[in-house]
């Protein structure tokens, strides 16, 4: 038994064991409760099915939690990605709704444009904050949670701006080679933060600074730009999070769209591997992560649960990862289980197994 | 001493770490009322040795008796309960909690449930005067210097009723006269009957205090010798498990020629620069080739003359030319671009990346040079790297192991690797050698002196003037943060001058070169 726990120890030492052991967990529960959960089929040359859905709708989430990753590799937080979302949101619709024409295509590229470039000046404005002027990421990006709704709300005369335009709903509900637009955005931004930080050396940079701040400084390290720019492409993951959000319900309510996403964001990341202390960060934790709380979300609704105690029901699963994934937790856990030790005998095949 | 019974026998002890076997079946005995020198390199399994007798790790083979009772401590909680208490190399104390407030951690004297603040500070400073500290034990630990954190963690711990005291590399960090009341202190202690096991790089404190020594070596035992039986020459020898004729032909190649190379341009000059509140204005040049000793006792002033050439505080005072070209250093990446770079004493706080790789510690500097868009290609850092693991024999010899991993004698060299794949033209190490072992000390002298050959400058700050003295050509002495000597290293030139000039201000020493 010992040699087959040998052999498993490349596998369960990794870093993404626990996460997919819960990911599969909450899916396997799912298929129990509803036999027909798994399945996907394909209708009018699009794949419909709850894993397309659940994928489909955790494309913002996964957005958002990207660009928080970084953050927290830098040693920072962003609460302000939520209002970012919103603000966004807010403008293209805005821009979308005044336009004789909702449905052209050029009208909706500019209103993507201008929401995006005033995404990216909101994401300065927290990199200024926090890197410019030294405030603690917490307190200087809580300034723009909460200023950003009132932004948001500004924008919308505090209504709910409804717009009709196809383009701009192709973002959230669309196809596109059979699969969700969302889904097909989601990977795109997946691979292009990928490639922003591991073919170039942006992503060890950055768990440098998160690793040790003075010790970046003294190797030469323009910290403070970097710091600038991991809140900048936070903000541009939100933005295009909200995009998504509002074009999924064709409209923009700046007091719900992105409501308390940072948060979710922030715990897909902690579930990711990444620590909140910063340094080494991890993108496909990261999503891992957030399929698991989406997975969640949708079970709660698909098995019925009372609304009432979804929050609680959340929480419970949410501390049960939190749980499982700590070595430690589980080393307390293994030694009552297995209280007396075989003696003496197999200590050399312990030696073997010992975790790298 | 051998009739009477040890309070604590280590026999047979092995630990494995995953391909490395730390310790193999070690032997270690220590009497009550003795102090107990641990000497070994770096990687011999001191630290290894302290850690499996404190429970912070477990043994693979081996027991440990303490008082004839056998025990298996499940963390230094325990230990230190059964009167075994630890005092790392860097104190781990809370430097934001005040001093009384450290030392009852955990164990707060109470009434009625509530802490006794007075009743603590008074205790606090009864301990503290058994030891002849007078301070005020109100303030937060961290505004006194290390070596009074030091004493304090000392006073902690053999205020829990200690019997065995494991002082790892106290005196590391500690100034010559702070080493002195620190001796003074274990001898009070041993006087008590406390047995104190002494872990340090020193051999003069070894010589100075302990009563027996034992020897490890790749993690084994070498063996356990009474100090005055064993030599010094004897027992560097046992650590090193070769013969040791490096200092002496480091000796031999000293005698470079000085007149040469101060000849030309100075490639670094330093006019009246300085900064308030932490140097006072100096003069001070550096040509190519040329090693600088920078001496003078702790919280003199070296590393801050140090962090003024590299930009790492900024100069508010005074001018600075690198090849005569008036130029303003105001951080480190306008350093680094003029070719300066900067070993930091403190290896964890200012040099390394803990979390990150060797590999990526040793790009580092030579990756933020490039910008981020531009990557050192996986080629040429897997040869830089390798190059270096070998040129400086950093051990482990992987590239991808968390640096943190290391022993502090492989991290300095991994910090120093990063810097040399620069190719810097002015090298400013602070205390290179601090807290390593002899064979790699030697090593890194070695090097200072064949990259000095090669024209590299090097400002070398070290505390142990033997060190500096044979790799300068120029000592410059720093005290109460002036500059207040520069001595030309020619045969006159011994430690009794520098000593003199660090403790007088030596005026009269620049007069009379005049």
């Amino acid at each position: 038994m010992s040699t087959v726990k040998a052999r498993l120890a490349p596998v369960t030492g990794h870093r993404l064991f626990w996460p997919l052991v819960v990911l599969v967990v909450l899916l396997a529960a799912n298929t129990v409760y509803r036999p027909s959960f798994l399945s996907v089929e394909l209708k009018n040359g699009q794949l419909y099915g709850s894993l397309i859905d659940i994928v489909r709708l955790s494309a913002p989430l996964i957005l958002v939690a990207l660009g928080m990753s970084l953050v927290i590799a830098t040693g920072g937080i962003d609460l302000s990605v939520g209002s970012v979302a919103a603000v966004s949101g807010a403008i293209a619709c805005l821009y979308i709704s005044e336009q004789p024409d909702q449905n052209s295509l050029g009208a909706v590229l500019t209103a993507l444009a201008i929401a995006f470039g005033i995404a990216l000046l909101l994401g300065a404005w927290n990199g200024i904050l926090v890197a410019g002027i030294g405030i603690q990421p917490i307190i200087a990006t809580l300034i723009l949670m909460v200023a950003g709704r009132g932004l948001a709300q500004l924008i919308t005369s505090g209504q709910i701006i409804t717009i009709n335009s196809e383009p701009y709903k192709t973002i959230g509900v669309g196809h596109l080679l059979t699969l969700p637009f969302a889904i097909i955005i989601a990977l795109a931004v997946t691979l292009l933060v990928a490639v922003l930080t591991r073919r170039t050396a942006l992503g060890m940079i950055i768990e440098a600074v998160g690793g040790n701040a003075e010790a970046s400084r003294l190797a030469g390290i323009r910290s403070r730009r970097i710091t600038l720019l991991v809140y900048v492409v936070s903000a541009a993951c939100a933005a295009i999070a909200g995009f998504m959000m509002t074009a999924n319900v064709s409209s923009a309510d700046g007091n719900a769209v992105g409501l308390w996403v940072e948060l979710d964001a922030i715990l897909a990341v902690v579930i990711g591997g990444t620590s909140l202390a910063g340094g080494r960060f991890y993108l496909s934790g990261t999503i891992v992560g957030a399929l698991i709380i989406q997975t969640l979300t949708t079970s709660v609704y698909a098995m019925n649960i009372d609304p009432q105690t979804t929050l609680l029901f959340k929480a419970v699963v949410v501390i049960a990862v939190c749980l499982i994934q700590a070595p430690a937790f589980r080393a307390r856990f293994r030694r009552r289980q297995a209280p007396t030790a075989p003696p003496a005998a197999p200590v050399e095949k312990q030696k073997e197994q010992v975790p790298a | 001493m051998s009739q009477r019974h040890p309070v604590l026998t280590m026999t047979a002890i092995s630990k494995i770490f995953p391909g490395v076997r730390a310790l193999d079946g070690v032997d270690f005995r220590l009497f009550p009322g003795e102090v107990h020198a641990l000497m070994g390199e770096n990687g011999a399994g001191k630290s290894t040795l302290i850690k499996v007798l404190t429970g912070v790790y477990g043994t693979d083979a081996g027991t440990i008796t303490l008082d004839g009772q056998q025990v298996s401590f499940a963390g230094p909680m325990q230990a230190t309960a059964a009167g075994v208490s630890t005092v790392y190399q860097e104190v781990n104390l809370c430097p934001n909690l005040s001093v009384a407030e450290n030392i009852f951690i955990g164990r707060e004297p109470r009434r009625l449930g509530a802490v006794n603040w007075r009743e603590m500070r008074r205790r606090a400073q009864e301990l503290l005067a058994r030891i002849d500290l007078h301070i005020d034990v109100t303030e937060p630990l961290g505004s006194y210097s290390l070596a009074v954190q030091q004493m304090v963690a000392i006073a902690r711990a053999v205020d829990v009723n200690a019997r065995v005291l494991i002082l790892d590399e106290p005196t590391s960090s500690l100034d010559a006269d702070e080493v002195a009341q620190l001796l003074r202190i274990m001898r009070q202690l041993r006087d008590d009957g406390i047995a104190i096991v002494f872990v340090t790089h020193f051999l003069d404190q070894v010589y100075g205090i302990a009563d027996r020594i034992t020897v490890l070596r790749n993690g084994r035992l070498v063996g356990e010798y009474p100090t005055a039986e064993l030599p010094q020459i004897a027992l560097v020898e046992k650590m090193i498990g070769k013969e040791l004729d490096a200092l002496e032909r480091l000796d031999s190649e000293a005698g470079r020629d000085r007149a040469a190379i101060t000849a030309g341009q100075p490639l670094v000059a330093a006019d009246g620069l300085g900064r308030t509140g932490s140097v006072a204005p100096f003069s001070l040049t550096i040509h190519a080739g040329e090693v600088v000793g920078l001496a003078g006792l702790l919280g003199s002033g070296r590393t801050e003359v140090a962090r003024l050439f590299f930009g790492a505080d900024r100069a508010d005072q005074g001018r600075l030319a690198v090849d005569g070209e008036p130029t303003a250093i105001r951080n480190p990446v306008a350093a680094i671009g003029r070719g300066v770079a900067f070993c930091s004493e403190n290896r964890r706080t200012e040099g390394l990346v803990g979390e990150l790789s060797v590999r990526e510690n040793i790009i580092l500097a030579m990756q933020a040079t490039r910008g981020w868009l531009r990557p050192v290609p996986r080629r040429k850092q897997d040869e830089l790297v390798e190059r270096y693991i070998k040129a400086l024999s950093i051990r482990p010899a992987d590239p991808d192991m968390p640096v943190r991993n290391l022993s502090g004698g492989n991290q300095q060299k991994v910090l120093l690797a990063r810097w040399l794949i620069t190719e810097p033209r002015l090298l400013i190490l602070d205390e290179p050698t601090r807290g390593i072992d002899i064979g790699a000390k030697t090593e890194i002298q070695r090097l200072v002196a064949q990259l000095s050959d090669g024209g590299m400058a090097v400002l070398f700050i070290s505390a142990e003037l033997e060190e500096v003295l044979r790799l300068s050509h120029k000592v410059v002495v720093m005290r109460d943060r002036q500059l207040v000597a520069q001595l030309d290293n020619d045969d006159t030139l011994d430690a009794d001058r520098v000593m003199r000039a660090i403790a007088s201000g030596a005026r009269q020493e620049e007069l009379e070169k005049a």
